[in-house]
């Protein structure tokens, strides 16, 4: 138990969590038919390459890489703003959320 | 310590995650993925990074989520229905996804020279100057303008969000 309470994790598994958040989030925008659904999928995504970059941050003790997931952070809250307003704006015209009936780029 | 909390955390990220696919419901994606965000800031917690992961918290868990559910509950979303295109879209997308796991799983697992993640260690070697203060000495000198530039971005999205959710939209695409 006290091996358990000092032992250091190595990167590689912060890495493999990315990886496997990051493909969860592939999953999720391919298999999800539900326009926020798939948009969530994307923040996940978003948010699986933000840990690796504070997990290469903290290898190389290099600042660079947490000022980037702050920029990300800010683009991805520009993001969310305009894309939900886009979402908002198809339902209007098409009265739906799914993405098998939202085929055309007209509304 | 270190590796407990690793675990105990990174299994609420998976499990989160794994709920947001299993879900039909989008709020009930979207409280899971509120779930991954907050787990994740504990995780950068324990990577040194304090203020990314306070901003974690309030930008994401915070702001981003609550306009997602804020829209999930305006639009009325209900659960999500499955078509053809949806069996299609899981039969290609299981294969697929797990193909980039692999890859991205043998690239970091080949990997030389990782090391290991040390509890309490900053970004820098100097003594009595903390995460936030190396952060900000960066943020605020050599990438000034950048950030300038983002609070621009933030503006033009904040005006574009409320030019297409306006109304008057709407009554072009009736014409």
């Amino acid at each position: 138990m006290s091996s358990l309470l000092t032992q250091e994790v190595p990167i590689a598994w912060y890495l493999l969590l990315s990886a496997a958040l990051f493909s969860l989030g592939v999953l999720g925008f391919l298999i999800k038919r539900n326009l926020i659904t798939v948009f969530m999928s994307i923040e996940l995504m978003l948010n699986a390459v933000n840990l690796s970059f504070v997990t290469f941050a903290h290898q190389w003790h290099a600042v660079k890489g947490q000022i980037f997931v702050f920029f990300v952070m800010m683009v991805a809250a520009a993001e969310a703003a305009v894309g939900l307003a886009i979402i908002i704006a198809v339902f209007r015209v098409r009265a739906t959320l799914a993405v098998d009936r939202i085929d055309l780029m007209k509304l | 310590m270190h590796l407990i909390l690793f675990f105990v955390f990174a299994g609420f990220c998976l499990a989160g995650a794994i709920n947001l696919l299993l879900q039909s419901h989008p709020i009930n994606s979207a409280l899971s993925l509120i779930v991954v965000m907050t787990s994740l800031a504990v995780l950068y917690l324990l990577l040194g990074a304090e203020f990314l992961a306070a901003a974690q918290v309030i930008v994401y868990a915070g702001a981003i989520m609550v306009l997602f559910t804020f829209v999930v509950m305006l639009l009325n979303a209900g659960r999500e229905e499955h078509t053809l295109g949806s069996r299609t879209a899981r039969s290609v997308g299981f294969p697929a996804v797990v193909v980039i796991l692999a890859v991205i799983a043998t690239v970091i697992l080949k990997a030389q020279g990782l090391g290991v993640a040390t509890l309490g260690e900053g970004l820098t070697d100097v003594k009595g100057s903390t995460n936030i203060e190396v952060l900000s000495r960066v943020l605020f000198h050599e990438l000034l303008l950048p950030f300038e530039v983002t609070s621009v971005l933030i503006l033009i999205a904040i005006l574009g969000a409320v030019a297409l959710a306006s109304h008057s939209g709407e009554r072009q695409a009736g014409k």
